[in-house]
């Protein structure tokens, strides 16, 4: 067991944990954040993605011995920003009001994955929207309202 | 005879002088006014609880010991005696209270496998283990020998003399319509496993109570069909099984029955350990061994007049059950009922069996059999407009079942009826036929001067584009007499603190129940859908509305809703010297107390359905659905990329635009998946593509673009004429990416997955197995 400390939606973190510990079960289990989503644990569904030091990661696969002294941002972090119980940002409120999540169990990673790209100064273009969010699989809304919440907020920033 | 009508939607949130589109146009986006998902919230910032999220001190882990073999019999379960056992528990058959039976149509399949009797497909449940942590879980599950004795196994549906069950539709004189005919086209399609692949797994708690009671908490779609397996399994009495449901990532049928079996494994792991138990699947786990759609293999001899008129339809089915009855029997009977299409025929036969293999069992899922049959029917009549020379959209129209038209069943359909309808708007919003006349212009302009694969050519060369179409109805909730025999209940209630409540069993999982219920009961209440609440799914409180499954929710589970509603409105005002509810409500509930109506199911009107003979209403009404796709096909590689997807859906009535709109783009994804990638190869009854990485499903990349066409032609049996919308895409979509295919190189694909080896095999029959160039 080793202590790492990083923080985690802007407050800091400390865990005793192998460092080959995942950071989803680190996030799940050790700080109490079930936000993130575990569909696979083998990288294919990216429903427990976070941003790492603002990149886009599959949390199954990150050992928590790499996060030492890094940024960790989940789905919990979203709406930090926005005030008020039930709070949302703009993209939530695009994906709300687009009907872009359904089951809901995608979301998180699905919501990051946008996160990342709006982040990276990405467009309201289609194509570019599919590429950034082709690591996330959702199996209930064909994508179409995901892409157009995503696209929605993309041009409003533009 | 209401007519049907494609539903005005706004296009644009920020145009509001375009708020609305012309009647049949495109519908895309947010309806203003309607209320936004109810869980939503919850959902998008992480709060939402599913199973793995819900929080048990002190709770253990449990796993399951599974056959490595596909037929066998079991001859020893044992512990290993230089192990350490005091800090686990290990159930088998001999610890079942109660009978060792998954309840559900036919009690043929066991909790988990007895010593001594057959283990009967590879996965199956043969011994469970619970430890405090999840070290001791993987440690110890190696040390659980399992003794068997190899037994000769069945693995092709055709050879299995083993049928779960077997059904014949006759109208009319096949013999005479088909020598009547001026043409008769066969075919032979197959179909093969799809799973579910619903994001979150397979999930359970259990957590023992005094006396022997249980409590589960998890993922599902059917909360008594899970409580009626604990108290078989158990031996409970009703009240000391209780069922919650989590919020569920998914299900698609895929949490139809299943959940049933995993309930019993947590809840004998949990009754052995004295303590909470999770049964937490991963996805390999929940891919080995939960139930998929049923392999078909459907053959179609057709006859049809000079002028495409349908005169005989001779079809034959065969669906694989897998090991066990599980709902093969319902899931048959519905894709028999659909196997013609939605087209009139004097003359038809349609027998069908589904018999056993010794591959894990199949069960519900999305379309329930028809996607199976009405891919072949569609093939069918695709290749039969090719043969006579016909548009596929004439062939079409010239069948397509009207109002006062008989099913094979004898079914008059005397309203509702939107065939041509969807077909028409469908067809116009895609320009079929413009684009079709294009795609067979570049279809004769490469014939003959093909520049050979490989580097010379460019992608527009290599890239073949084609449109398809397809047309489906659906059956409206239940077959047959299952709604009669089902019988739901839901509730209605002002509580005493002035509050509205609805209580069901029928599970949101992401199509909505949560948020169109209080749309539903609001607006015959009088009230905004705000001041209605829905009642945690929690088999302690809620009645029996039946499964969430056979897309009966909305219809047959909101129209009694919305009669209960209608009367408690009525009972309220007529205490209230008529003053409207909204007005009154609150005061009411203050000076009277709770009031609460109970609705119960009764029979809609029609002819009885007739179990021995397959005649009568199969279905109160049907939904129609007409899609047009258009693929590229790499010419040197097979490879289909599905463009574009236009789908026009009737559905009676839309209650919520945008989940709507959900429901039909994503089941015609699935559908999509179905015809070009979801594949499940099996090996000595074994599945091979049992990871994610190798079981694909479409990613944002590989999805087309999917533009809806709403269309409601209602049906006056239910009280606000819908009909029901999460099946009707899936039944549509892969016939179409087959058209258009066959559209862009020229050859048939008759069994799904589309795969490019099966396209490049049949664009070069001469070189089978030849490796396409590399580009």
């Amino acid at each position: 067991m080793t202590a790492f400390r990083f923080l985690v939606n802007g407050a800091p973190a400390e865990v005793n944990a192998p460092g080959m510990r995942r950071l989803l079960d680190v996030l799940r289990e050790d700080l109490g954040l079930t936000g993130t989503k575990e569909g696979c644990g083998e990288g294919e569904c990216g429903a427990c993605a976070v941003l790492l030091d603002g990149q886009l990661v599959d949390a199954c696969l990150v050992p928590v011995c790499q996060v030492e002294g890094g940024i960790v941002r989940t789905v919990e972090g979203l709406s930090s920003r926005a005030t008020g119980a039930g709070a949302l940002d703009d993209l939530q409120v695009a994906f709300l009001e687009a009907g872009a999540a359904q089951c809901g169990i995608c979301t998180p990673g699905m919501l990051m994955a946008a996160r990342a790209y709006l982040d990276g100064r990405g467009g309201p273009d289609e194509d570019a929207i599919r590429e950034a969010i082709a690591g996330n699989l959702c199996r209930c809304t064909g994508y179409t309202k995901i892409v157009d919440a995503i696209a929605r907020v993309a041009g409003a920033n533009g | 005879m209401t007519r049907a009508r494609a539903v005005l939607a706004p296009t644009r949130r920020s145009a509001p002088e375009a708020l609305v589109a012309p009647p049949g146009q495109l519908t895309r986006g947010r309806a203003t006014g309607q209320p936004t998902r109810r869980e939503g919230p919850a959902k998008l910032t992480g709060e939402a609880k599913y199973a793995d999220d819900l929080v048990f001190p002190g709770a253990w882990y449990g796993l399951t010991i599974r056959s490595t073999e596909a037929h066998a019999r079991l001859l020893a379960v044992k512990k290993d005696p230089d192990v350490d056992w005091s800090s686990a528990v290990v159930v088998t058959a001999a610890d079942i209270p109660g009978q060792n039976i998954v309840a559900l149509k036919e009690a043929d399949q066991p909790v988990l496998v007895p010593v001594g009797g057959e283990i009967q497909h590879h996965a199956e449940p043969i011994a469970l283990l619970a430890a405090p942590d999840r070290e001791t879980l993987r440690r110890l599950r190696d040390h659980v020998q399992v003794e068997t004795e190899k037994l000769p196994a069945i693995f092709d549906p055709l050879a299995s003399d083993h049928v779960f069950a077997k059904y014949r539709i006759e109208r009319g004189d096949v013999a005479r319509g088909l020598d009547e005919a001026d043409f008769i086209l066969e075919g032979e399609y197959r179909v093969g496993h799809q799973e579910q692949l619903y994001i979150e797994n397979n999930a359970m708690i259990a957590v023992p109570e005094a006396d022997g009671a249980v409590t589960v908490h998890g993922s599902m779609q059917c909360p008594y069909y899970v409580h009626g397996a604990l108290m078989k399994a158990m031996a409970l009495e009703p009240k000391a099984a209780r069922v919650v449901q989590a919020e569920t990532g998914g299900g698609f049928g895929g949490k139809e029955e299943y959940p049933s079996i995993l309930a019993i494994h947590a809840a004998l792991l949990a009754r052995a350990a004295g303590k909470p138990v999770r049964m937490i699947y991963d996805r390999h786990e929940d891919l080995a061994a939960t139930t998929k759609r049923h392999p078909a293999i459907v053959r179609h001899r057709t006859g049809v007049s000079k002028d495409g008129t349908l005169v005989a339809q001779d079809i034959d089915v065969v669906m694989d059950g897998g090991a066990y009855s599980t709902l093969t029997p319902v899931v048959l009977s519905r894709g028999a009922l659909h196997a013609g299409g939605p087209y009139r025929c004097p003359n038809v036969r349609i027998i069908a069996r589904a018999t056993r293999t010794n591959t894990p069992p199949n069960g519900a899922f999305r379309g329930f059999g028809a996607p199976q049959t009405e891919f072949a029917a569609e093939t069918q009549m695709n290749r039969l407009a090719e043969a006579i020379g016909l548009s596929p959209l004439e062939i079409r129209l010239r069948n397509v079942y009207q109002i006062g038209d008989t099913t094979p069943t004898g079914q008059v359909l005397k309203e509702s009826v939107a065939g041509e309808e969807v077909l028409r708007l469908a067809a116009e919003a895609a320009e079929f036929e413009p684009l079709r006349g294009r795609t067979a212009r570049a279809r004769a302009d490469r014939r003959g001067t093909l520049v050979p694969s490989g580097p010379l050519r460019t992608d527009a060369e290599r890239t073949a584009s084609g449109i398809g179409l397809a047309l489906a109805w659906h059956g409206a909730g239940f077959t047959g007499s299952g709604e009669v025999h089902l019988a739901s209940v839901v509730s209605v209630e002002l509580t005493k603190e002035a509050r509205i409540r609805v209580l069901i069993a029928s599970t949101e999982m992401g199509q909505g129940t949560n948020t169109i219920f209080p749309m539903m009961v609001g607006e015959a209440l009088g009230v905004s859908a705000d001041a209605v609440e829905m009642a945690p799914v929690d088999t302690a409180f809620v009645p029996n509305s039946g499964p969430t499954v056979a897309s009966r929710t909305a219809m047959v589970v909101g129209g009694l809703c919305i009669q209960a509603a209608r009367r408690l409105r009525e009972t309220v005002e007529a205490r209230n010297g008529g003053k409207p509810f909204a007005e009154v409500y609150r005061a009411d509930a203050a000076a009277n107390g709770a009031t609460r109506i109970d609705q119960q199911f009764e029979p809609y009107p029609g002819e009885p359905f007739d179990d021995a003979t397959y005649t009568g209403d199969a279905y109160p009404a049907f939904g129609w659905a007409a899609a047009v796709a258009a693929v590229d096909v790499d010419l040197d590689s097979g490879e289909v990329h599905v463009r574009d997807v236009v789908a026009a859906d009737d559905v009676g009535k839309v209650i919520h635009q945008v989940l709507c709109e959900g429901q039909v783009e994503g089941g015609t994804l699935q559908s999509v998946g179905y015809a070009t990638i979801e594949e499940i190869k099996l090996d000595d009854g074994r599945y091979l593509n049992d990871r994610l990485a190798t079981y694909l499903i479409p990613t944002a990349l590989d999805a087309p673009r999917i533009s809806t066409i709403l269309v409601e032609a209602p049906y006056s049996g239910a009280p606000h004429g819908a009909k029901g919308v999460g099946e009707l895409p899936m039944d549509v979509a892969a016939p179409a990416v087959v058209a258009a295919i066959h559209d862009a190189v020229g050859v048939w694909i008759p069994d799904l997955p589309a795969t490019p080896e099966k396209i490049m095999a049949a664009l070069h029959p001469a070189t089978p197995g030849a490796r396409p160039a590399a580009s």
